[in-house]
């Protein structure tokens, strides 16, 4: 385990007897040294980790929001080699840093040069939305090579055999994703949530994170009371979309985290 | 079923080099439907019952098994003979019928009432609505925003059949857009909702599930053809874009090793161009939509937009039994230009009668070239579809519809 990882996170955050926050934005939106600038006010404001999020064209997972940032950030040119720079400059925070990517960009990198140049940045390991670890064998002998989390995701759909199969070729933690569908905010949090988290923990002792719809500190503050992790993207993707001045963008991202660090402490 | 030509359990398709294409890499939360789908699917495939209800709704409903012809004006000019099997005389235009009337059937048997499907041109969401209108299930088509503008006439066609049309904003506002979104929807509306793909593509089991509904092409052709000309042909050949009516096609041929299987994908203005979907061709391999396969892609790995003068063959993607049968040399696959195409288009038109689809104009083309290397053999095309919906394509590439109007 490298000294980035999410396991020394999840140390800290169990010990103070609370979830932790993970926070989600694509690199390069609104380009690569402002989101760069965001996930660092983000991890100052109260993320104990963070998810970098590798822009591709295809993202079947993601909803409108993470959809425009990432088509702003492809846009804008961001290269594959950007992401892998903007995990170096954001795990310098001391936060463990991971990147969530849909599986072409890796496979095209090449598995092991990918997770040799992402150890090499400080990374802590990948989030895999379309890799299931029946297809990821490569994945996951190339990530056991240089100790990177392996964060592959289950869903209220994942059968019991299926839950227990891919918690065992999880490390780091497990993504549980609270509803069937795609990322975006949610007026309520979901009620699939809670049993899924409570399926998966009889299979593994890893922290469960949950992500999928949670934009507010009293959402978070639910999902706490039962997950190890809660996990917000499209919510953050808003504030920076919702706020083109970039100091106005960075202050409304400030807000908004120190709302979910403290939903997630129960002190909201 | 399909033991003998693959893929393996884990819906791969896997080289004598041990390269793999086809597999899942879909999000977990779908994986369950897949797995379900997969053997209601298997299931059903055994079952008498499923396949004998197939067959009539193809015989009654369809006007399936579609006839050969022997384009005989045609054959003079190319200087070989080719024989057609005519798919554009098929319910709704196209070899597609086959596939929606499978899929949405077993659809029914899963007991879901809701249809999706992602259409490019619109003939597979036309033909899709058909379907769901022909068994009463409730269905949503998703089409690239762009596409809907170039394709009116098939949305009033979809919206006549009572199908609801979503125009995709996305990306690049065109078929793969409107496959990602068609995914989206799935994965909230599985429980109820069967997504009616639209080609031998995507994630196991679908270009096994697509090819076998298909596969009555090639299996009535091959007979067809024994009867009239007492052996096989020299050459089977069919437009590859995702590649449903040529997997359909070439799948009785495969085991027959004398025989010649090619297949032709777009070659747009040229493969030396920017602007192709020539995908076997000048792709790499890669993952796209639940696939590794060939894929047109940059330098890390992001899909690049092709290009065709055929909606039905522009897409950056193609079905990874075809990538496996190329990669193994079994089957050849060859560009066509637009150019080539229309031209060939032009020439059944005036030799013939026949109106064919431009995807089925890249078939013809391709074939004219083989026959030209092979003078005097025999090649069975697959002329996929009819031509009405290209008119407009057709208008403006050849200045028509003026009375003093220039011939092509």
């Amino acid at each position: 385990m490298t000294a980035f990882g999410t396991e020394h996170a999840f140390a800290k955050t169990r010990a103070e007897g609370r979830a932790a926050l993970v926070g989600y934005l694509p690199a390069g939106f609104p380009d690569v040294a402002g989101s760069i600038e965001a996930m660092t006010v983000m991890v100052e404001a109260g993320c104990d980790i963070i998810e970098v999020g590798l822009p591709y064209s295809d993202p079947v997972m993601d909803g409108p929001t993470i959809q425009a940032a990432a088509q702003q950030a492809l846009e804008g040119g961001v290269r594959t080699s950007d992401v892998l720079r903007t995990v170096e400059a954001v795990a310098a925070t001391g936060a463990p840093t991971l990147i969530m990517t849909y599986w072409n960009p890796v496979d095209r990198y090449g598995v092991r040069r990918f997770a040799a140049d992402l150890a090499n940045a400080g990374g802590a390991g990948l989030i895999t939305p379309d890799l299931i670890p029946d297809s990821g064998a490569d994945w996951i002998t190339a990530a056991d090579e240089h100790g990177l989390d392996k964060v592959f995701l289950v869903a209220p759909s994942s059968t019991d055999a299926r839950l227990a199969m891919t918690t065992a070729h999880c490390r780091g933690f497990v993504y549980a994703t609270a509803v069937m569908g795609v990322t975006g905010a949610r007026a309520s949090t979901s009620d699939l949530a809670g049993p899924l988290v409570a399926r998966a923990k009889l299979t593994t002792d890893l922290p469960i994170g949950v992500g999928l719809g949670v934009s507010n500190g009293a959402q978070a503050a639910e999902v706490a009371a039962y997950a190890d992790a809660v996990i917000v993207g499209s919510a953050f993707v808003r504030a920076l979309l919702d706020n083109p001045d970039r100091a106005a963008g960075l202050e409304a991202l400030r807000v908004l985290t120190e709302d979910l660090a403290a939903g997630v402490r129960g002190t909201r | 079923m399909s033991t003998t030509m693959g893929p393996d359990a884990r819906g791969e398709f896997v080289g004598a080099d041990g390269q793999s294409f086809g597999g899942r890499f879909m999000p977990e939360a779908l994986i369950a439907e897949l797995d379900e789908l997969t053997r209601v699917w298997e299931e059903a495939m055994a079952d008498p019952a499923f396949t004998g209800e197939f067959e009539r709704m193809l015989r009654e409903y369809a006007g399936v098994p579609s006839m050969l012809y022997e384009a005989a004006r045609f054959s003079e000019i190319a200087g070989a003979r080719i024989l057609l099997k005519r798919e554009d005389l098929n319910h709704t235009g196209a070899h597609k019928i086959r596939n929606v009337l499978g899929q949405a059937l077993l659809a029914k048997r899963m007991g879901k009432t809701r249809l999706i499907a992602e259409t490019g041109a619109g003939q597979h969401g036309v033909a899709t609505a058909t379907a769901a209108a022909y068994l009463g299930l409730e269905c949503v088509v998703y089409m690239g925003k762009v596409d809907t503008e170039r394709q009116a006439l098939n949305v009033a066609r979809m919206n006549l059949l009572g199908a609801e049309v979503v125009a995709v904003d996305s990306g690049s506002m065109t078929l793969k857009d409107a496959i990602n979104e068609a995914i989206r929807d799935w994965v909230a509306s599985v429980e109820h909702t069967a997504y009616c793909f639209g080609t031998a593509a995507g994630p196991h089991p679908f270009p096994a599930m697509v090819r076998d509904f298909c596969r009555g092409i090639g299996d009535e052709a091959r007979a067809q053809v024994l009867e009239l000309t007492g052996r096989l042909p020299d050459i089977v050949t069919a437009c590859v874009g995702g590649g449903s009516n040529a997997i359909g096609m070439f799948t009785a041929f495969l085991g027959d090793a004398d025989v010649r299987i090619v297949g032709f994908e777009a070659g747009g203005d040229g493969v030396e161009t920017p602007r192709h979907a020539a995908t076997i061709h000048a792709g790499e391999v890669g993952v796209l939509h639940g696939a590794r396969t060939f894929v047109l892609q940059d330098a890390d790995g992001q899909t690049v937009e092709s290009h065709s003068i055929s909606a039905g063959l522009d897409y950056p993607g193609v079905g990874p039994q075809h990538a496996f049968l190329a990669h193994s040399g079994r089957a050849d696959y060859q560009p066509v230009t637009d150019t080539e195409a229309m031209d060939a288009l032009a020439v059944l038109a005036r030799s013939e009668g026949i109106i064919c689809a431009i995807e089925s104009a890249h078939a013809l083309a391709g074939t004219l070239r083989l026959a030209a290397e092979n003078p005097g053999c025999t090649i069975l095309v697959n002329l996929s579809g009819r031509g009405d919906k290209d008119m407009g394509t057709a208008i403006e590439w050849f200045g028509l519809g003026s009375p003093d109007g220039a011939a092509p």
